[in-house]
């Protein structure tokens, strides 16, 4: 479903990313491990578009998409979570809904904003409120929400329980089973084994913008407590 | 004053209010998703009244207003379609300079299509009666006026809440990245954007035709009193600009009525510094988000090369010998480019290593000027005082004014020192006994052994020279680093502790020195001065100096100089419309060479 191809990344002249190449399937999660600034969020950033395109190659669903504006993958079906969740505060969690939302895609499950309350179920007793005055939780829920509004075949998700009481890690973890179970594409990125070993059905190591090791997670778990 | 008349004056603020509204409404929406200061704005605003007057004898005058509204939307998406959608990634500042391009070609399009000369609109049909109020007779236009002021602010609340379109304008106001990864096309939202902010500033032009002839000069004018409401109101927020807008249009009408008329000039200026030093982010608005990465990308000053140095050495010697080979015309120019330089330069150190934007550097430009007038001809000092001393009239007016706007970044900031030179020069303007007023001041000549061509052509080249090989000197001096330090990371300078505001102050200080200084030599060589030398246009060919240039280059602004005194010069003789010249020429110059023209000599230079 989404296959990365001897990706490279830099800011300025400092790369950061060499040569990746992994490939995420429907229907399975595939997790991205690294310490911090290993390059893990430069890599999801590179493959939405959002740092100008350098070499390599990305394709999502057999199409190229390394060349495109975000806006254009996004349509194509690749949801984007970062890590910061980046809400849009001063909108309410409707609204913030509704900036996600895309028209139904063929082969992907169709999300509205009652079957998404129906999944996190915290986010249908605030409907109003503002994005600003949720809690770190709520925000990483709606985060997740926004993105499935536009109905996604493939979503990218950068960390998402960095951060949160470990009740809500749960919630999380739970929510992302159910959209592995209907056969989503997750590329996860994470630093947090335990996290990580709940969900995930393979991994890569990267280390120093390199990809040290990839496999199951139990081969790639022990390398990574050595790095 | 009576009830009575209080009352009308309170109505008179309203309809004023009103279209002022109007104007700033769409500029604050455009600045709020596309973080483009248009500066056009007052431009469109003009092109909706002479398009209203130009229809209304077809179609009557209640076609007229909503036709040449549409017109000028139609215009604002073109607009947006060609130009401005190459400027998003661009410096904001660059922005900019395109949008004052556009002041330029959209003026002298005016001037072409119809004429110099003020045009009077027709009555609104209907509407032509007044009614009684208070004993009193009150126009009942103003009252329709008055009413579309709310009725325009409840449509645009609705749209912006209610529709999803109006969502997608808010989440993209606030982190357009975000809206981008979830599939919001900008290019569509972003046109829309100008689109409608043009419609409304067409709109409101149309409206104004009743009340107001339409005029050539009222795109400047407009645009500094729609940068005071959307700046008072807060930055995005359209409340805001309402109630700034009935705020200033208040102020404004009862200064008219208690016999202030002279001081409505500055008053609304004066309301903005105020309100700014009191809540820096406007009345209703929100801290700006930072912008991310800022600073990061700025490259940084190098030190010239050893041949970069021997190439500006020998320029500088070619220029000690220019006046044994010409005369005349060629020395006059070189006297205008050398002491044009000198004030680039200045603005340059301000807005590059300082980082602080600024609209109204021509005030400190303007300040030594009339320092220089002043002394000589009212303290009757020699000549050779009074161009020493007449600095320091820039210099007191920057620590004042300095200390303000030190306090405030970004777009804020620029506005202030707008908001300043605006003030200094409705000082100037309306000081009949002292500065001369409108008219200005005569008989600025240099001393005897000066009054020759070469010899203030020697004396411009010694100063100007002088004072640009100390700003670029002091660039990689101490001072210079903190100062770059505190423009690209205020935290970690404060850290480390560099005073960021005391630096930010002295280098506001030392810029105004050197303007002041620019100034000081214009007087003499012009031998006359009129307050023109410290107007809004004579800011903005600063700025078009340093841009052109390049802000990110050290010798740019001389070369920018140089080429927009020289274009200036020798278009402005053969063409009426040597404006739009220059302006299409920043235009390309802004599409094809983004760096400004000191990027080529780098590149060239650089490996």
């Amino acid at each position: 479903m989404l296959e990365v191809r001897g990706l490279s990344a830099a800011y300025g002249k400092a790369q950061v990313l060499f040569e990746l190449d992994f490939v995420a399937h429907a229907g399975e999660v595939l997790a991205l491990l690294g310490r911090n600034g290993a390059g893990k969020s430069t890599a999801l950033k590179r493959i939405m578009g959002l740092l100008p395109p350098r070499t390599g190659e990305i394709r999502f669903g057999g199409a190229r998409i390394d060349a495109l504006p975000p806006f254009r993958i996004a349509r194509l079906g690749l949801g984007y979570v970062p890590e910061e969740r980046r809400i849009f505060t001063d909108l309410s969690v409707r609204e913030n809904l509704e900036v996600g939302r895309q028209p139904p895609r063929d082969g992907a499950a169709h999300w509205t904003p009652d079957r998404l309350f129906e999944l996190f179920p915290n986010l249908g007793r605030m409907q109003d409120r503002l994005g600003g005055r949720m809690s770190g939780g709520e925000q990483q829920m709606l985060a997740v929400a926004r993105t499935l509004m536009g109905n996604p075949r493939a979503i990218l998700l950068d960390e998402p329980a960095e951060g949160l009481a470990p009740i809500v890690v749960e919630q999380v973890a739970l929510a992302i089973r159910e959209l592995k179970a209907q056969g989503l594409c997750v590329l996860l990125c994470e630093q947090n084994l335990h996290f990580a070993r709940q969900l995930a059905d393979r991994a890569c190591l990267l280390e120093q913008g390199r990809i040290r090791a990839s496999g199951t997670l139990e081969a790639v778990e022990s390398l990574y407590a050595m790095v | 004053m009576t009830a009575a008349s209080v009352l009308l004056q309170f109505l008179n603020g309203l309809a004023s209010a009103s279209s002022l509204f109007l104007v700033a409404a769409g500029l604050s929406l455009i600045f709020g998703v596309t973080r483009i200061v248009n500066f056009a704005h007052g431009s469109l605003f003009m092109l909706g009244m002479y398009a209203a007057v130009a229809l209304a004898p077809y179609v009557g005058f209640w076609w007229s207003v909503p036709l040449a509204a549409l017109a000028v939307g139609a215009l604002g998406a073109v607009l947006e379609a060609l130009l401005l959608r190459r400027l998003y990634a661009a410096p904001e500042l660059l922005q900019l300079l395109a949008t004052f391009a556009l002041v330029l070609i959209i003026k002298d399009f005016a001037l072409w299509a119809w004429g110099p000369e003020d045009l009077l609109g027709p009555r609104a049909p209907g509407l032509e009666g007044a009614v009684a109020i208070a004993g009193s007779r009150f126009p009942e236009y103003d009252v329709f006026l008055i009413a579309c002021g709310p009725i325009v602010l409840a449509a645009l609340w609705q749209l912006l809440r209610r529709t999803r379109w109006g969502t997608l304008v808010r989440a993209a106001t606030q982190d357009r990245d975000m809206a981008n990864a979830l599939g919001v096309d900008q290019r569509h939202l972003f046109g829309s954007v100008f689109a409608l902010g043009a419609l409304l500033a067409g709109l409101g032009g149309a409206l104004q035709i009743p009340r107001e002839p339409a005029t050539l000069a009222i795109d400047l004018q407009v645009i500094s009193d729609a940068f005071v409401v959307v700046v008072v109101g807060g930055l995005g927020s359209i409340p805001g600009a309402f109630l700034a807008a009935l705020l200033i249009g208040e102020i404004k009408a009862f200064c008219i009525g208690l016999g202030f008329s002279e001081f409505t000039l500055a008053v609304e200026f004066v309301v903005m510094a105020i309100v700014l030093v009191l809540r820096p982010w406007g009345l209703l608005g929100q801290m700006p988000a930072p912008v991310r990465g800022a600073g990061a990308h700025e490259p940084a000053f190098a030190l010239p090369s050893r041949g970069a140095l021997q190439a500006l050495v020998a320029v500088a010697l070619a220029l000690c010998v220019v006046p044994l080979l010409s005369g005349g015309y060629t020395l006059v120019l070189l006297t205008d480019i050398l002491l044009f330089a000198l004030f680039a330069v200045s603005l340059h150190f301000l807005m590059g290593p300082g980082g602080m934007l600024s609209f109204g550097h021509a005030a400190y430009f303007g300040l030594g000027a009339y320092g220089a007038g002043l002394l000589l001809l009212k303290a009757e000092t020699s000549m050779g005082l009074a161009l020493l001393a007449a600095p320091l009239f820039a210099v007191f007016a920057a620590v004042v004014f300095g200390w303000f706007c030190v306090r405030l970044s970004g777009v804020y900031l620029a506005m202030l020192t707008l908001a300043f030179a605006q003030i200094t020069w409705s000082v100037v303007y309306q000081w009949d006994a002292f500065t001369g007023g409108s008219n200005g001041l005569i008989g600025i000549w240099p001393a005897g052994w000066l009054s020759g061509k070469t010899a203030y052509y020697y004396v411009t080249l010694a100063t100007s020279l002088a004072g640009i090989a100390a700003m670029w000197r002091v660039l990689y001096a101490p001072f210079g680093y903190a100062l770059r330090a505190g423009r690209d990371s205020p935290l970690r300078a404060d850290a480390i502790g560099i005073d960021v505001r005391a630096q930010q102050w002295a280098g506001f200080v030392f810029a105004g020195l050197f303007a002041g200084i620019a100034g000081a030599l214009y007087a003499f060589s012009k031998g006359s001065i009129s307050p023109e030398a410290l107007a809004v246009p004579r800011s903005v060919d600063g700025l078009v100096m340093v841009l052109l240039g390049g802000l990110h280059t050290l010798t740019g602004p001389v070369w920018g100089a140089a080429l927009f005194t020289w274009l200036q010069d020798s278009v402005a003789r053969g063409f009426d419309y040597w404006r739009a010249v220059i302006g299409a020429v920043i235009l390309l110059l802004v599409i094809a060479v983004p760096g400004g023209l000191g990027s080529i000599l780098r590149a060239r230079s650089s490996r």
